[in-house]
């Protein structure tokens, strides 16, 4: 059995580690650094039903603004169109290719059973009277051909249809996953860069606009999700539909309003009907545009702004924690 | 019959707002709204539904809890982590049988999923043809496949010459159906580094499936030096860059009285866009 592509480390805080907090702190009263990082690993996805609507912008700020406090690390899984590296610059220092395995046919074991062919439910393998034809593009990799063959005849290679990089900038981890073009699945490649979470950080989760699958495989096993969305009815539009997979996910969420005076008030209204907290609001501003644009950083174009997502974060561990203590 | 897609890699770089442009300024056309899992084009076209159809697509394994001995056998041949303690989480499932077909009791089952509607409607420009695919359902490039093919059948049954084509943001499934086959993808991007990168991309992938394209550079005042780099990147690669269009606060004035800015103002931005119509249209009839 091959390593699980699909595997997707989600940190689990085991019980013995958690500090409890009905013991006796530290003899200055202060929490220790241990303490803290601790009590605030989590995983903050940041997600937005529609695009360009800053994403990138909050997740990047957010991993800047808090690598002083924490240990941050900023996964990119927007794979389709990976943009944090533009203002993180990470030195890259490993790069791992992303396959997915697909299946070869040894034509002198085969006996034309047509068992593969059968058990495929991708049609990514036909059998002719004398030949099997495979359609890698159509391959999902899940394995049932090559281990239902009973003449053994078929052998996986790995396929890559992806990269995922990974490296450190100014402090942060970051890691990001980038599709070939012409490669129609993301997921693989979303789930290759999830693999390197590390549940000893704060892990930071850029994701692809969206509520399909790739978005899905991207928030899935966050303890946080941040929606990013504008004050337009498209924007609405698809917020509505992004915290309807984020409940069906059974995520706790915030929103973070962006270009704030554009357009109407109807983005606040439903918050407040849905009882969805909004934790940040980033103004139509064009300095902050034109610093965007320049693939500069916020927090550093404009330093008041740190304070802010020092604040986004605290409100989000306070949702967090609550949500904890309601489950135990 | 000749397709237009509007596409842009970078998602909120002004598609679906330039679609309901092209929509109020083209005269007999389907119109086809390809962002499947965010569909906004019909908060500009407010349409009447005609015909709403289910998408049945792909299927998800269901374990018989009566019958299952709790072998584990699913559980170790699944691939995509969807079986967790002998249940089938909906979410993760790929749908690919293996466990169906390894399990000594044959208590599991794949059942069909519906993942998604599909509409047919008319609005006050025409013919649409738009889908809402379930929230967190895969399979979004059938869904497209889907559309695309009904727009068709409607526009030669009508005898309409074009189809305008909203894409979806990125490059991967969703967007390959949306582009595949169409004779011409007008690449929409903005003046941002993120905005230059994503460009990049999406050029690439329309070389990949050899499709012709057009770039149209939106908010272009955001930042003037990026879009003087856009223009001779697009000119190095021999890509018209059709229109520049600046930034400006009334295409969401419209849009929040549910109009295309051209419908609602006749000011500088509703006319370059009108230009830009024109272009397109003559690019697709070969008269460039």
């Amino acid at each position: 059995m091959r390593a699980r592509a699909g595997t997707v480390s989600v940190p689990v805080v085991e019980p013995k580690l958690r500090i409890r907090r009905d013991r006796p702190a530290r003899a200055s009263g202060a929490p220790s650094a241990a303490q803290l990082w601790l009590e605030s690993r989590m995983i903050i996805s940041v997600a937005s039903g529609k695009g360009g609507t800053g994403k990138t912008l909050v997740a990047t700020n957010l991993a800047l603004s808090l690598k002083d406090r924490f240990k941050v690390q900023l996964l990119d899984c927007d794979v389709e169109e990976p943009n944090a590296h533009i203002f993180l610059n990470p030195q890259i220092t490993r790069s791992e290719a992303v396959c997915i395995p697909v299946p070869v046919v040894d034509e002198e074991k085969c006996t034309h059973c047509r068992r593969c062919a059968e058990a495929c439910a991708y049609k990514a393998i036909a059998v002719l009277k004398k030949k099997v034809l495979v359609f890698p593009q159509l391959c999902h990799g899940c394995g049932a051909c090559s281990y239902l063959c009973p003449d053994h005849a078929i052998s996986e290679q790995g396929k890559e249809i992806g990269v995922v990089e990974l490296g450190q900038a100014d402090g942060v981890d970051f890691v990001h996953g980038r599709l070939t073009i012409g490669e129609a699945m993301a997921p693989p490649v979303i789930r290759g860069v999830k693999q390197h979470i590390d549940p000893r950080k704060v892990a930071i989760i850029d994701v692809s606009p969206g509520t399909s699958c790739p978005v899905v495989e991207a928030v899935r096993g966050s303890d946080f999700c941040l929606l990013v969305t504008e004050p337009t009815p498209f924007g609405l539009n698809d917020l509505v539909l992004a915290v309807e997979m984020i409940r069906k996910m059974s995520i706790p969420c915030g929103v973070v309003i962006n270009r704030a005076g554009v357009g109407d008030g109807k983005v606040e209204e439903y918050c407040s009907r849905e009882n969805i907290p909004v934790l940040l609001t980033i103004p139509l501003d064009a300095r902050i545009a034109g610093i965007y644009s320049r693939g500069q950083v916020l927090i550093e174009g404009m330093p008041e702004w740190r304070r802010r997502f020092l604040d986004l974060f605290d409100l989000i561990r306070e949702k967090h924690t609550r949500v904890k203590e309601k489950a135990s | 019959m000749k397709e237009v897609v509007v596409l842009s890699g970078k998602g909120g770089t002004g598609k679906t707002s330039l679609v309901g442009c092209f929509a109020a300024l083209a005269s007999s056309k389907v119109l086809a709204d390809c962002d499947v899992d965010a569909a906004d084009l019909h908060l500009l076209l407010r349409p009447s539904v005609k015909e709403k159809k289910e998408f049945w697509s792909g299927q998800t394994a269901l374990i018989d809890e009566k019958l299952c001995t709790q072998c584990g056998m699913c559980e170790t041949v699944c691939r995509f982590n969807a079986v967790k303690d002998f249940v089938v989480n909906a979410l993760a499932c790929e749908g690919c049988a293996f466990c169906v077909h390894v399990c000594p009791e044959h208590c599991i089952i794949m059942k069909e999923r519906m993942a998604g509607h599909w509409f047919v409607s008319e609005t006050r420009h025409g013919p649409l043809v738009h889908a809402q695919l379930g929230i967190a359902e895969e399979n979004s490039g059938k869904l497209v496949t889907v559309v695309r093919n009904y727009a068709r059948i409607l526009a030669k049954r009508e005898n309409l010459p074009y189809i305008i084509i909203d894409g979806p943001p990125g490059l991967g499934c969703p967007v390959i159906s949306s582009l595949s086959g169409v004779n011409l993808a007008l690449l929409v991007t903005e003046p941002t580094l993120s905005g230059i990168h994503d460009l990049e991309r999406i050029i690439g992938l329309c070389q990949h499936f050899d499709v012709p394209a057009m770039v149209c550079i939106n908010k272009c005042d955001i930042n003037e030096e990026n879009s003087r780099r856009i223009a001779e990147q697009c000119k190095a690669q021999g890509i018209e860059v059709a229109a520049q269009i600046p930034f400006d606060t009334s295409v969401v004035e419209a849009l929040i009285k549910g109009l295309s800015v051209v419908e609602y103002s006749h000011n500088g931005v509703a006319r370059q866009i009108g230009a830009l119509w024109e272009t397109v249209l003559n690019r697709l009839e070969g008269r460039a």
